[in-house]
């Protein structure tokens, strides 16, 4: 139990333990582990960073849509007000139209009222001037008369 | 239990296998206590070297095979448990050391590691290494390095030769020997008295690192020792709750030397 030069070959031990560690344990270790550490670091500032970003794109993203969204409504209501604006346009021509051609055919009818009027009145004339030769001619024929009367009468 | 009184049994389990110059001239193993009386200085504890020797190999075994597979992706298995002694080791470096010195890491980490299995070694059933020693011819065999004054005196020894080595390489020998002579009573009549109470201060430095772990470990032997000489169906009932305690003391043990040696190197790095 006493002291002797176990202790020298302990310290001497000790000594070439420290200086392997020192040499072939603690610096790789030391640097993996730091390494590791700026990793873990540096992924988890990227992880936030992304988190961070989409957030900001879910928003530009909504921003769009909704731009989008008032863009189309309105679009749909400049049409719709087109199509009644068209619509419209349609009947008034349309209504001018029949107008137009109710004018063209009242005029047309109107002149061939009038034609017609005017052949009759030639007619009555010419008729009138032939019923009274005819009436001088044959004076007291009432038979006769009334014939010529009768045929008269068709021929109006 | 191999025949003998208790007190024979006690004695021959706390004495280590001595090589050394009997008394008439030649080398060889002590046999019995006589014999390691007159080998004095000049002698070698062949156990306590051997069994220090093979921790310290199976540390630096394990924890290199680690250090060279170490990379900065995904550690598993072995580099798991390697980072997480050297992670606490290098956190306890921090905490307690503030200076800039790339040998305290290692420092730290070679004492709590080593002296940590050389305690363990105390786990091993106390007649177990040493049968098995008997019966291939030793007279005498103890394994636990730490339970050996020579084994805690030599890892101290090795610490307060780098106190002196970093007081003077930090301070100067002028600053140095200030710190020893004017503190704590800055007066030139009070330089003696400095000295005395410095020195002493010094030197109770490996002293108490040594003797703290030494004293542990030699009692919690001498426990297991005593046990053993129980009748062997009573044993348990003992040893177990003991070798339990001791998953507190063996470590715990390892930690305050390696503190210490942190705080005492602190000491040495601090210029005033």
């Amino acid at each position: 139990m006493s002291l002797n030069l176990t202790l020298v070959g302990q310290l001497i031990a000790f000594a070439i333990f420290v200086w392997f560690c020192m040499k072939f344990v603690w610096p790789p270790l030391i640097t993996a582990m730091r390494e590791r550490e700026e990793k873990i670091a540096g992924g988890l500032q990227q992880a936030d960073k992304a988190e961070k970003d989409l957030e900001l794109a879910k928003k530009k993203a909504a921003e769009t849509l909704h731009e989008a969204k008032a863009n189309a409504a309105e679009l749909i209501e400049q049409a719709n007000k087109r199509a009644t604006q068209l619509v419209e346009e349609a009947k008034d021509q349309a209504r001018a139209e029949g107008e137009r051609i109710k004018s063209a055919a009242q005029a047309e009818v109107d002149q061939e009222v009038n034609r017609a009027k005017e052949t009759l009145r030639a007619q009555v004339a010419l008729l009138s001037v032939a019923g009274a030769e005819k009436i001088l001619g044959a004076s007291v024929d009432s038979e006769a008369h009334s014939k010529m009367l009768d045929q008269l009468a068709s021929e109006l | 239990m191999a025949g003998g009184s208790s007190t024979d049994y006690i004695k021959h389990h706390l004495t280590n296998l001595v090589y050394g110059e009997k008394a008439d001239g030649t080398w060889g193993f002590a046999t019995t206590a006589e014999e390691i009386g007159e080998m004095g200085f000049w002698a070698i504890h062949v156990d306590s070297l051997g069994w220090s020797f093979a921790m310290g190999a199976l540390f630096l075994l394990v924890f290199t095979r680690a250090a060279k597979r170490a990379t900065a992706g995904v550690p598993s298995g072995l580099q798991n448990v390697v980072e997480v002694v050297v992670e606490f080791v290098d956190k306890t470096v921090k905490e307690g050391f503030h200076g800039r010195n790339p040998l305290i890491g290692p420092l730290a980490l070679t004492i709590f590691v080593w002296v940590f299995l050389m305690n363990s070694l105390k786990w091993v059933p106390v007649d177990v290494i040493p049968g098995i020693a008997h019966a291939l011819g030793a007279p005498y065999f103890k394994i636990v390095p730490t339970a050996d004054p020579n084994g805690t005196f030599g890892i101290s020894l090795g610490v307060f030769i780098l106190i002196i080595f970093y007081s003077i390489k930090v301070k100067g020998v002028g600053g140095f020997a200030k710190e020893l002579s004017l503190t704590p009573f800055n007066h030139w009549a009070l330089i003696p008295f400095n000295l005395f109470l410095e020195i002493i201060g010094l030197v109770a430095k490996p002293m108490s690192l040594a003797l703290r772990l030494f004293g542990n470990m030699y009692a919690g032997e001498v426990v297991f020792i005593l046990i053993a000489l129980l009748p062997f169906y009573l044993q348990w009932t003992l040893n177990v709750p003991w070798a339990i305690f001791h998953i507190l003391v063996i470590p715990l043990q390892a930690f305050i030397f390696m503190v210490l040696t942190i705080v005492y190197m602190s000491q040495a790095h601090e210029d005033h």
